[in-house]
């Protein structure tokens, strides 16, 4: 059923419109002052100030290798994250350790080591499924390059992007 | 070939100095920062930042980073006007292709001719800062700005598309509404200054104070403080047609982005495009300064001194020539601020209360305030 909408009752004021203008430009030029002052929260800027700072413990970015504290790799190219990988970015050359290595005899290493960065979608399913806590998700997240080739991250890259990861691998620690 | 003789060589060359120092020396830059100005203010009333990052290419020329000055982006109109002279010229097969090609012209010489009756200094060098120094200046100006529609009317037909076309009739239609409120709130001015030379308006300005400012000149009668009403109802008119005058918002119902797509120039691209916008700034300088002149004492600087014919070619005379320029051109520049913070202020009227407040209220208004502004006249000593 049709009703009327009842319009509000205006004052003289109100009708002359003249005043409400001037109200809605005191508005707009208390906008711009605050604006000129700095007091209004503005976006980021980004390439000036970055997200680094405010990344949250969880963040998930780019995937990377790591070292232990005596700088050996801790990968030992058993490919579970390769399998894992649901955008099947990992692709992993199993290798033998240098014969004249101390650990030669013991564990393997990664021949080559390439993550497409182009496919990766930063799940995080590689960290968690590593039994050596060997590929962590670190906080990279501009990853750039200008060919399908440069987005590529290959071993020596994974490695100096991660760093070292001080510390007792979980399988072997009794208290985990 | 006596007649050579005839011809005034120096009233041309000096002609000729003065336009291309107003058009290209001041009246170009001034539009293309007002478009920077534009969107800067925009951001600024809108809580954003606007375009802060161009600066002055000079990392071109082997510095170690581009110019940033003030509130940075002050490169943006150079970048702006590489964009629009490098981009594709499109025609589209459906369009009539003289008119076409005729409509931004139309668009852009108005404007810019009405510039040429303007004073916008007093002496420099032995000139007067005006370049055609006629005796029918405002309706020069009038007559000249109202041509203005016809680029707008003829962008909108030849362009065979609805959008275009819907703009244009609401172009023509208001710019005619408007222009009726705008000479008639000129009247009144024109029946105190008793003259039609724009120069002669400022000198009076200059003898009596300014009209909307009476008290300039340093004293206040009681005959201009009772002009002083009808001249504020009149500024107020003029300044509200002006605004429908050069489709600014509230009254850009020609472009109205949100119904219109783009309005009359839905169709133009790279710089046939420019400019139709070039020519919709050089409207907004031109109308601001008509108010500048008319209401605002045009380029005279209140207790001052004015350099005369005569003192203009000393270096005092110049330092003053180039000051009242200045003045000129500021009172301008605020004018043109004051339209784009009204243009970020308030929403797009409809068609039928843009037509209402132009036919029902500004013209009767106008009309009436011309009566009283003779009563005031004949009665008050």
């Amino acid at each position: 059923m049709a009703y009327t909408v009842r319009r509000p009752n205006l004052t003289f004021w109100e009708k002359l419109y003249l005043p409400n203008i001037v109200a809605g430009l005191a508005i707009t030029f208390n906008h711009l002052k605050k604006m000129l002052k700095g007091e209004t929260h503005v976006v980021m800027q980004y390439p000036e100030e970055k997200w680094d700072a405010h990344l949250p413990e969880y963040y998930r970015g780019a995937p990377t290798l790591v070292t232990d504290e005596h700088g050996r790799e801790r990968c030992v190219s058993c490919q579970l994250c390769e399998f894992i990988c649901p955008p099947r970015a990992i692709k992993i050359t199993p290798g033998s350790l240098p014969s004249d290595s101390q650990f030669a005899k013991v564990e393997k290493a990664p021949e080559a080591f390439d993550i497409d960065m182009s496919r990766c979608i930063y799940c995080g399913l590689c960290e968690e499924v590593c039994p050596e806590q060997a590929i962590y998700l670190r906080k990279d997240y501009a990853v750039t390059g200008e060919s399908r080739a440069d987005m590529v991250h290959h071993k020596d890259k994974l490695y100096e992007l991660g760093g070292t990861m001080p510390g007792l691998v979980h399988k072997w620690n009794p208290d985990k | 070939m006596d007649f050579l003789n005839d011809i005034p060589w120096m009233l041309i060359a000096a002609s000729l100095a003065k336009t291309l120092f107003l058009i290209f020396g001041v009246v170009l830059p001034i539009v293309s920062y007002t478009v920077y100005a534009e969107r800067r203010v925009s951001a600024l009333i809108q809580d954003r930042l606007g375009p802060n990052r161009t600066g002055f290419p000079i990392s071109l020329f082997g510095f170690e980073k581009d110019l940033q000055l003030f509130l940075g982006g002050l490169g943006q109109p150079v970048a702006d006007a590489m964009k629009f002279l490098l981009k594709e010229e499109f025609t589209p097969a459906h369009v009539n292709k003289f008119y076409f090609w005729l409509a931004p012209v139309l668009a852009m010489v108005p404007a810019l001719s009405t510039l040429a009756v303007l004073p916008f200094g007093n002496f420099l060098f032995g000139q007067k800062m005006v370049v055609a120094d006629v005796n029918v200046g405002i309706l020069y100006v009038f007559a000249v700005a109202s041509v203005g529609v016809y680029g707008i009317v003829l962008a909108g037909w030849s362009s065979n598309s609805k959008y275009p076309f819907l703009g244009s009739i609401r172009a023509s239609s208001q710019m005619i509404s408007y222009e009726l409120s705008l000479g008639l709130s000129a009247v009144p001015v024109l029946m105190i200054i008793g003259n039609l030379n724009l120069s002669e308006a400022i000198q009076y300005q200059i003898d009596n104070g300014w009209l909307l400012l009476p008290f300039t000149d340093g004293k206040l009668t009681l005959r201009e403080l009772f002009l002083w009403i009808p001249v504020f109802v009149s500024f107020i008119i003029f300044t509200i047609s002006m605004f429908a005058e050069t489709n600014r918002l509230p009254f850009d119902l020609p472009e109205s982005e949100t119904e219109l797509v783009a309005g009359y120039h839905t169709e133009y691209s790279a710089m046939k495009f420019a400019l139709f916008f070039l020519g919709e700034y050089a409207a907004m300088i031109a109308g601001s300064s008509i108010i500048v002149v008319l209401f605002l004492g045009g380029w005279h600087v209140p207790f001052l001194p004015i350099n005369t014919l005569e003192s203009s070619t000393t270096p005092a005379g110049i330092a003053l020539g180039f000051l009242h320029i200045t003045a000129f051109f500021a009172k301008v520049v605020g004018i043109l601020i004051f339209f784009i913070w009204v243009r970020w202020t308030l929403p797009r009227f409809r068609f039928d209360q843009l037509m209402k407040l132009g036919w029902l209220y500004l013209f009767e208004i106008a009309l009436v305030n011309i009566f009283i502004t003779a009563a005031i006249l004949a009665w008050v000593k």
